[in-house]
């Protein structure tokens, strides 16, 4: 069950990434950014990570994107001209990724015996919410970090409206 | 016995579930629209739809076989695919919700040692988080259908509707932690549960202090449905329709289904979370009358479907009690008046909790 949903969202999250990048018109890339978030949260989800899941559509696909596909609809932005490919990234491109890709692969198969995994149907037959103890460590542990990255938002926020009244 | 037969049997008796509980909320989305043209007209002092079948209660059918055989007319300079796609979206995501709806008492029932609970559908653990994802979802639906009708009025309705939905979900998300914080769970059964102790008296609205929620819930739940006063995405004196100016045959009707199956998510929403869900607001006092199986299961259900109407009626009532507003004060009294007032309720929520469990 868990390999199943692995490889149908894995390669539907890689196929929208694909399309993302192949796709001319801005709201076809946005929208196939939504395909990539939701196969995420399908992933996570399947990984028994259900709280992250719900973040990853409320907050990704259902706040973050909705701004990308408005702002296209307000300025109304036409299919994208082709331009000459960069001469940096067509040598540097394929060679990079794999690179990075293959550092990726080995650092997660190196601390695989740290990382620790779950499985769905532990995860759905056990039926504990993960939530209590995200919240725990969060408001233990994690606690500096996490009040320190809300002092961020609301300097984010304020940099925001700072930018948007021109009269101040 | 084959290894997979209980799986089998789960999956067919979910479908089975699943099958019900849609045709229920499909027949239900049909009569809210008739309940809605009655209501309407008696307020307004005229009868409403009279005419086919006993008072006009054949009306939706009729409705349905016309929209249905309507010609589908597809203007030549949309875009096409997404042209389609953006009412099963916005129908889909309305009816998707209604999955982890614990509508009834948890009654487990075992057919061939498979055990389902025929109360709810799904279970889930963060169940009101599925439904505010789900609902963040639908806005696509909307946002879509106006940009690719290619028609300015159109993508004015859903500029206006996907502004008012991203500013109002902020609104209502925060209206409802102070209920999870009083519940101290996600999972829908377990916020009815906290409210099942002493009938009305310990339903969030009364007994959990959380009216102010209650409020500042149900006006975002208006905005975030496009229903009046905060109707302007579709309003008729500016923008023709809307977003769905363009749209015709059943892809209309799938927009019109959205918008009341949305309505009636809202509603069990609200019931679930402000009103005790499916208990009774007698609480334990009549449980000894009708105490058989079949009536333990009915009775909670229909006290549920009770309060969901009621919830209904109230929106119907608003429709023909206020005008319309400003675009601007749309925005600020979300952004101004909504979102203050619910942080201060979680902050009055969470001070009176800690409070009380120091004690």
């Amino acid at each position: 069950m868990q390999l199943a949903l692995f490889i149908i969202f894995g390669l539907l999250a890689v196929l929208g990434a694909f399309n993302l990048l192949a796709q001319k018109h801005p709201i076809n890339s946005a929208l196939s950014l939504i395909v990539v978030m939701m196969s995420l949260a399908v992933l996570y989800f399947s990984l028994g990570a259900e709280f992250l899941a719900a973040a990853q559509v409320i907050v990704y696909s259902g706040a973050i994107m909705v701004l990308f596909v408005f702002v296209i609809m307000l300025l109304n932005a036409g299919e994208e001209e082709h331009t000459d490919d960069s001469k940096v990234a067509s040598i540097v491109g394929f060679p990079g990724a794999a690179a990075v890709f293959c550092l990726l692969t080995f650092v997660f198969l190196k601390e695989k015996a740290t990382l620790g995994f779950s499985h769905l149907e532990s995860a759905l037959g056990g039926a504990v919410s993960n939530i209590v103890e995200i919240s725990h460590v969060l408001f233990t542990k994690l606690l500096l970090p996490f009040e320190v990255t809300s002092i961020l938002v609301l300097v984010a926020i304020l940099g925001a409206v700072v930018l948007a009244r021109k009269e101040l | 016995m084959n290894p997979h037969t209980p799986f089998l049997i789960f999956l067919l008796l979910s479908i089975a579930k699943i099958v019900v509980v849609l045709v229920i909320t499909l027949t239900a989305v049909a009569y809210t629209v008739l309940l809605e043209r009655k209501v309407l007209g008696r307020m307004q002092n005229r009868w409403g739809p009279s005419r086919v079948g006993p008072f006009g209660l054949l009306q939706p059918l009729a409705d349905g076989i016309k929209l249905f055989l309507k010609e589908d007319i597809m203007p030549l300079s949309v875009e096409r695919p997404l042209f389609i796609l953006a009412p099963l979206i916005a129908l889909s995501c309305a009816l998707m919700s209604i999955a982890v709806v614990p509508f009834g008492k948890a009654t487990p029932v075992t057919i061939k040692g498979v055990t389902v609970d025929i109360g709810q559908i799904a279970d889930l653990n963060i169940g009101l988080l599925v439904i505010l994802g789900i609902t963040s979802i639908g806005v696509y639906g909307i946002a879509l259908s106006g940009w690719s009708s290619n028609n300015k009025y159109s993508l004015f309705g859903s500029l206006r509707a996907s502004a008012q939905l991203i500013s109002y979900e902020l609104a209502l998300g925060l209206s409802l932690v102070g209920v999870v914080l009083r519940a101290g769970s996600l999972r829908l059964r377990d916020i009815v549960d906290s409210q099942s102790a002493h009938g009305a008296l310990s339903w969030n609205i009364l007994g959990g202090f959380q009216i102010v929620a209650f409020f500042v819930y149900m006006m975002s739940a208006y905005a975030e449905t496009n229903r009046t006063p905060f109707d302007l995405p579709e309003a008729e004196s500016e923008l023709v329709a809307g977003y769905h100016t363009e749209y015709s045959s059943m892809k209309f009707a799938m927009f019109f289904m959205a918008e009341y199956a949305n309505m009636i998510t809202v509603a069990c929403v609200a019931t679930l979370l402000f009103l005790g869900g499916a208990n009774s607001p007698f609480g334990h006092l009549f449980d000894h009358v009708l105490n058989n199986a079949f009536f333990n299961f009915l009775i909670p259900c229909l006290w549920f479907v009770a309060k969901v109407f009621s919830f209904i009626l109230l929106y119907i009532w608003v429709r023909a009690t206020l005008p319309r507003f400003r675009y601007d004060q749309l925005m600020g009294f979300g952004w101004k008046f909504l979102l203050p007032i619910a942080m201060l309720n979680i902050l009055a929520t969470a001070l009176a909790l800690a409070f009380h469990s120091t004690v």
